[in-house]
């Protein structure tokens, strides 16, 4: 017999899912809120997105040929992610030098070091968005108000966004329906709940994450921030106010669900969920800064190692204690 | 809501192209090459010698032990030597080479069609005419049948269960043979739970064979312990223990026998080799086997005697297309490749899959992307991704720990990865490992 067969052990078929396929999904989920940043903070926004998404490509292709001189893998999508989040994270006026830095720091220090897609300990936007926060605390913590298609970029027009009104006592916070659309201050994609949220479901539906860490940490966050505004509702903003403000939807759905940063099993990821909304809601209620959402997660990436090794999915036939 | 296991578990392509096609009778070949091992456990020790004549039904080879079937030939004619030949799984296995002459069968065994459903055996006389019939796991795994009809000391049967699940893409030969032996498999579940003392049966049987559910609850009519459990269609179901607790919604602990919750598992197949054994005193000697793929010209379900070359099936079902990658020997999931096509159907061969080349490579793998997919999806709660890592850098220990041995192997956590990562390779290198330490440690 001549024909030569091939030989493999099994399973001989395959689902045909693709890192590409889900990296793109998160892509395609990330369009609504860009479009509403784009609709509210016009070509500021449009300028920092750019940016951010170029220079983090450019980084991943520049390091993947030139330093590490390993295959060219920026077609599988993660650096669009990052620099996408990352630019999300940013207010829109900030000046481009710094959305340049910005995304050096994500993938020049916080992902290709350690091995690329999948090997990274922290979530390289994250890391970028808190490492400008701390260098240029005065650039990255002024928000231009939202308008209709605005032209401005640098020259914006700032206020404070809702969270800074509530620590600092000040102002008349948007209604529920602004915040819920995004009319209102903030980074660049963090402001519509709506469109996140249509983001979620379409991550859902492609199997791309599960429910547990986006919901359980809005739910963390809105226990805890319930029960310190039935304690005293003068000092502390209503639980709804804290889900809708801020970056909280987008750190639950976008930020903490990256792959690589978030612990393996159900278990584990509600473990690491309750971590990041707890940490996050003392920062806002008691920490200096008005928003604790990237710490928390970046703290919460910090235990994902300890969370994979401990917290062990429920396993067929698991004997009870007594057994 | 259709009953099924908890844990994990994937719905690849059904892709069932012989579903619709009755069971023919494949002709009588030229010769028959028999293995001597076709089951689980030692070989059976050989009873004829070169130049010998042999009937149908004729046993060839004893049982050589508590773990190990009686192999009978499948044709008449002459014993043209005793040799080495290659099985599926790429080892030569010694074998008894028969050329047909003729196709006389051993007078003892009814060859008629006629349906027995009376019988007057006991349970210990069943037992001993199956054992006598070398019956073995028909699912693919072959364990020897009258070990799982003498449950260990202190445990009794209380469900036999029949497993008519095919979970596996492509394979149809339980769908088929339910289709056109119903009531004979409804007699064989009886003679089993008589032979167990087990007072419930039940025969489970996927969604996707809905012709099959509708035929079976009507023939189950007549029994009012026979239940026809109809589950949801999700891989890998036809696993023992996924389907005893779909079934019974007990889980089995790890390390344990289906016996420890009270059930016992056979296969369609198995229980109508049962049927046939009892009613009919005809032993092991032909089974049903699909031969599909999608380039294939004519999938079917075949009735085939043992021994018959795969390579005839492929013939017989339209010949080999031309852009084959894989001829896999089982379903897609499980199945082992083939190296060559000239290996022999055995007992436990549920199906002949021919892959297209371009389905048959698998892609380059990248680093993993911790997606957590692997585990979602493993249905015994393991964490694929780490026992791979761990296997890789030879951390037995760790291994250990994180239970690689409670793997069954599925590759459900192959399949499904977006990187492309061969995790079942790793995981089952380990899994032999980690088996042979613990098994030092005890002795």
């Amino acid at each position: 017999m001549s024909t030569k067969l091939i030989i493999s052990p099994s399973p001989h078929i395959h689902s045909g899912d693709t890192i590409e396929k889900n990296m793109y999904g998160v892509l395609i989920a990330l369009i609504p809120a860009s479009l509403v940043s784009f609709y509210f903070f016009g070509l500021g926004s449009l300028i920092v997105t750019l940016v951010s998404v170029c220079s983090c490509v450019f980084f991943e292709f520049f390091i993947q040929k030139y330093i590490l001189k390993s295959k060219i893998r920026i077609s599988d999508g993660s650096a669009f992610i990052t620099g996408l989040l990352l630019a999300f994270n940013l207010p829109s006026n900030l000046p481009i030098w710094i959305v340049v830095i910005g995304a050096l720091v994500a993938i020049g220090i916080a992902k290709m070091p350690y091995g690329g897609l999948g090997n990274n300990i922290f979530n390289p936007a994250l890391v970028g968005r808190v490492f400008l926060l701390i260098s240029f605390p005065g650039q990255m913590t002024v928000w231009p108000v939202p308008g209709v298609f605005p032209m401005q970029y640098t020259d914006a027009l700032t206020g404070a966004t809702t969270l800074n009104m509530i620590k600092n006592n000040f102002g008349e916070i948007p209604s529920y329906t602004s915040m819920f659309l995004g009319n209102m201050g903030g980074s660049v994609g963090e402001i519509s709940a709506l469109a996140l949220l249509l983001g979620f479901a379409y991550m859902l539906w492609k199997k791309i994450i599960t429910w547990h860490i986006p919901v359980v940490t809005v739910f963390t966050v809105f226990a805890f921030t319930g029960i310190m505004y039935a304690v005293d509702p003068m000092i502390y903003a209503h639980p709804l106010v804290h889900i809708l403000s801020g970056g909280l939807l987008l750190g639950a759905i976008f930020m903490a669900t990256d792959y690589a940063t978030s612990p393996m099993t159900k278990r584990g990821m509600i473990v690491y969920a309750v971590g990041i909304g707890l940490i996050s809601t003392v920062i806002r209620l008691w920490g200096a800064y008005p928003e604790g959402i990237s710490f928390a997660i970046l703290i919460m990436n910090a235990f994902t190692p300890l969370i994979n090794i401990y917290v062990k999915p429920k396993r067929f036939g698991e004997r009870k204690k007594n057994d | 809501m259709l009953k099924t296991f908890r844990i994990g578990g994937i719905h690849p392509p059904e892709n069932k192209l012989s579903a619709n096609a009755e069971i023919e009778n494949f002709p009588v070949p030229r010769q028959v090459i028999i293995p001597l091992a076709q089951h689980i456990g030692a070989p059976a020790n050989l009873l004829v010698k070169k130049g010998d004549l042999v009937q149908v039904g004729t046993l060839l080879a004893e049982s050589a032990g508590f773990i190990s079937a009686n192999i009978h030939s499948s044709v008449s004619g002459r014993v043209a030597k005793i040799d080495q030949a290659m099985g599926a799984s790429g080892y030569r296995k010694m074998s008894v080479f028969i050329d047909v002459e003729g196709d006389e069968w051993d007078a003892a065994i009814d060859k008629s069609d006629i349906f027995i459903d009376t019988c007057d055996f006991t349970a210990k006389e069943i037992i001993s005419k199956i054992a006598a019939a070398g019956i073995v796991g028909m699912g693919g795994a072959a364990f020897p049948t009258l070990v799982k009809l003498n449950p260990p000391l202190g445990m009794s049967a209380e469900i036999l269960i029949v497993n008519g699940v095919e979970c596996e893409p492509y394979l149809t030969s339980d769908h088929a043979l339910m289709m056109s032996k119903g009531k004979e498999i409804l007699v064989g579940t009886q003679l089993l739970m008589r032979s167990l003392g087990a007072l419930k049966g039940a025969i489970g049987i996927e969604n996707n064979k809905k012709d099959a559910i509708k035929l079976m609850k009507e023939l189950a009519l007549a029994y009012t312990d026979i239940e026809i459990v109809p589950l949801k269609v999700r891989y890998p179901q036809g696993g023992e223990k996924q389907l005893v607790e779909a079934i019974t919604n007990r889980q089995i602990a790890s390390g344990s026998l289906p016996i420890s919750v009270g059930a016992v598992v056979q296969n369609i197949g198995t229980v109508f080799a049962v049927y046939e054994a009892v009613q009919k005193n005809k032993p092991l000697i032909e089974r049903v086997i699909t031969v599909t793929g999608k380039h294939l010209a004519k999938p079917c379900n075949l009735r085939v005697r043992i021994g018959t070359s795969i390579a005839d099936l492929i013939e017989y079902a339209g010949g080999l297309p031309e852009d084959t990658g894989k001829v896999i020997f089982g379903g897609p999931m499980m199945g082992k490749a083939l190296v060559t096509m000239a290996v022999p159907v055995v007992k436990a061969c549920s199906g002949i899959l021919i892959l297209p080349s371009l389905e048959s490579k698998r892609e380059f793998a990248s680093d993993c992307i911790r997606c957590a997919k692997c585990v979602d999806v493993c249905p015994m709660g393991l964490v694929p991704n780490y026992l791979m890592t761990v296997s890789d850098f030879a951390d037995w220990g760790k291994a250990e720990k994180f239970d690689i041995v409670d793997c069954i192997e599925c590759g459900s956590c192959t399949y499904i990865c977006p990187a492309n990562r061969p995790l079942l390779d790793y995981i089952r290198i380990g899994k032999v490992k980690v088996g042979s330490i613990i098994r030092a440690r005890k002795n």
